[in-house]
């Protein structure tokens, strides 16, 4: 018995080591000059650690470009912020309103309603990316921030009601009857009986939100343009642009810098995140 | 009133736009939508595109061994944690870790990692291992089976998470049935839990395949399609015709057909989350 402990344990160990082996690599070798990462291998420690190639990937370095951009991430990472705060509200916002309405007021066509977005969730972006980009740049906001906002909307909203519809459904009819006999209409009844209800699926729905549109890359690369560029579209432009030598050091703290945020939010919000990323799975 | 927004969202951006990409599949439109129709040509190039071919291939092998190897080692971590360890919690963060990085990132970190000349090939190989080849990423004939690999690090901690969930709820006598009959731990879980977990092995099923098909950003970041087109996928046939090759029409033939594919695998699901539906009322 003792020995299968032992093994369970052994096992658990080599499996965390696994899934921590890359990070660790990512960590280590932002932390490496170029000169060490070309004589040294993957898994040595920094002989002297530096945040130099952190500063570089943040401020940019303009002594190498061709004068066209010089900016670091930091600029895209302004772009990331002034995308997600806006976008998450107003999807959140509009997938309680929506699943509310679905799951509380039975209208006609609530279930028709919900197995639309239920399908919806799984469509491809790519199947509707084209009308989408027509319809972004007749509204004349293509390549700005405003048009990935209103696109991260639209893709965030069949998830969001999802979320917030499956969890009003849980409230007792009773409590929802016993307001209503009090007089309490529509928008009362929203504001003072479920979105009180429903704080901790809204945490849930938040924490996934953000992560999702700061994750987000197909949507940035294609409605950003050059002004709109969010962090993840930057990332992959610096690591693929073949000026010179590549820099893996600042490649793996642009990484980093990249990630710091979702990584952040979830380490912090830990059960929350566990306990809807499963719900939110749907999404991908 | 407050359906509006919604509804008009689902009916225009998700319903509407899906037919007006079959319409554009119709016509033969390259850098703009040109409305002349047809008929089935696109789709008549589109299978007979090798490029197109490849991607379907590539995604069969991918989806093969991705959504295999997220239920394998989901399950048997899940199954490891179930046995009540100590510090379970910091299993299970750590698990979960890179499910919080965007799939950009998870591609530039293995992409470093399996860089030949200086990544893990050539670290075992200072470990006096000269012999040692991981040099898939540069290999065509391999450069596919690199997408698992990162593919199922990133997204194994919501499979153990979803399994682990689906243990929790196995009911406790089971086992305390098994351990007065004597039956081997092994065996309980091989005949009598994993079965007992159907459902549960469904959705993981249904929730992986449908990274698969949009998986976009990680072949982007990992092995840009490369090389040459040995690693592409659909999704990135698609938005490459539509946004740099000016072939419209091509790419929404190729999106139509990659829907079908979604379809085709999503229907049974949405079926049963709809029936269940129904049917919990009654409860």
């Amino acid at each position: 018995m003792r020995y299968n402990r032992w093994a369970l344990y052994g096992l658990l160990c080599l499996a965390a080591i696994m899934i921590m082996a890359p990070v660790f690599i990512m960590i280590s070798t932002s932390l490496k000059s170029m000169d060490e990462i070309r004589n040294g291998s993957i898994f040595t420690l920094p002989a002297d650690p530096s945040f130099a190639a952190w500063s570089k990937a943040w401020f940019g370095d303009c002594t190498q470009t061709l004068g066209e951009k010089c900016g670091g991430l930091s600029s895209s990472f302004m772009t990331s912020v002034q995308i997600v705060i806006p976008a998450l509200f107003l999807s959140v916002g509009l997938g309680a309103v929506t699943g509310y309405s679905l799951a509380v007021w039975k209208m006609k066509g609530a279930n028709v309603m919900f197995a639309a977005l239920l399908v919806g969730m799984f469509i491809p972006p790519q199947v509707t990316l084209y009308p989408l980009i027509i319809m972004i740049r007749e509204l004349g906001i293509f390549g700005s921030i405003q048009g990935l906002i209103l696109v991260h909307v639209i893709w965030g909203v069949a998830f969001t009601t999802m979320m917030f519809r499956n969890f009003f459904k849980t409230v007792p009819q009773d409590l929802l009857k016993a307001a209503r006999i009090d007089g309490a209409g529509f928008w009362r009844l929203f504001w003072h009986v479920m979105l009180p209800l429903s704080l901790p699926i809204l945490g849930v729905a938040m924490i996934l939100q953000f992560t999702y549109i700061w994750n987000d890359f197909l949507l940035g690369l294609t409605f950003g343009g050059r002004s709109g560029q969010p962090m993840t579209v930057a990332l992959n432009n610096l690591v693929g642009s073949q000026f010179g030598e590549k820099e893996y050091n600042v490649d793996m703290a642009a990484t980093m810098l990249t990630a710091l945020p979702t990584l952040a939010v979830y380490l912090l919000s830990g059960r929350l995140f566990v306990r809807g990323i499963a719900a939110g799975a749907v999404k991908g | 009133m407050a359906l509006i927004p919604a509804m008009t969202i689902t009916i225009v951006c998700f319903y509407g736009f899906i037919i007006w990409t079959f319409v554009i599949s119709l016509t033969r439109s390259r850098l703009l939508p040109v409305y002349k129709f047809t008929g089935f040509e696109q789709y008549v190039r589109l299978f007979a595109n090798e490029r197109w071919w490849t991607a379907m291939q590539n995604l069969a092998i991918h989806g093969f061994l991705f959504i295999g190897g997220c239920v394998v080692f989901g399950y048997f971590l899940a199954i490891l944690i179930d046995r009540g360890v100590k510090a379970e919690g910091m299993f299970r963060t750590l698990f979960m870790l890179p499910l919080s990085m965007s799939f950009i990132v998870t591609g530039v970190i293995w992409q470093w990692v399996m860089n030949p000349g200086l990544g893990l090939q050539e670290a075992v190989r200072a470990l006096g291992w000269t012999g040692f080849e991981f040099n898939w990423i540069v290999r065509p004939e391999r450069s596919i089976y690199t997408l698992a690999i990162a593919g199922i690090w990133q997204q194994v901690g919501l499979c153990m998470a979803l399994f682990l969930a689906g243990l929790r709820n196995i009911d406790p006598n089971i086992w305390k049935a098994s351990r007065v009959d004597g039956i081997p731990v092994w065996r309980v879980y091989l005949h009598i839990i994993t079965p007992m977990m159907r459902t549960v092995f469904f959705t993981v099923f249904i929730l992986m395949s449908a990274i698969v098909m949009k998986a976009f950003d990680l072949v982007v970041a990992l092995t840009g399609g490369g090389p040459g087109f040995s690693s592409d996928l659909p999704a990135r046939f698609v938005v490459d015709h539509i946004l740099n090759r000016q072939e419209l029409g091509l790419g929404a033939a190729g999106a139509f057909v990659l829907l079908c594919t979604v379809i085709a695998v999503i229907s049974p699901y949405i079926y049963f989350e709809l029936k269940k539906e129904r049917g919990g009322r009654g409860h």
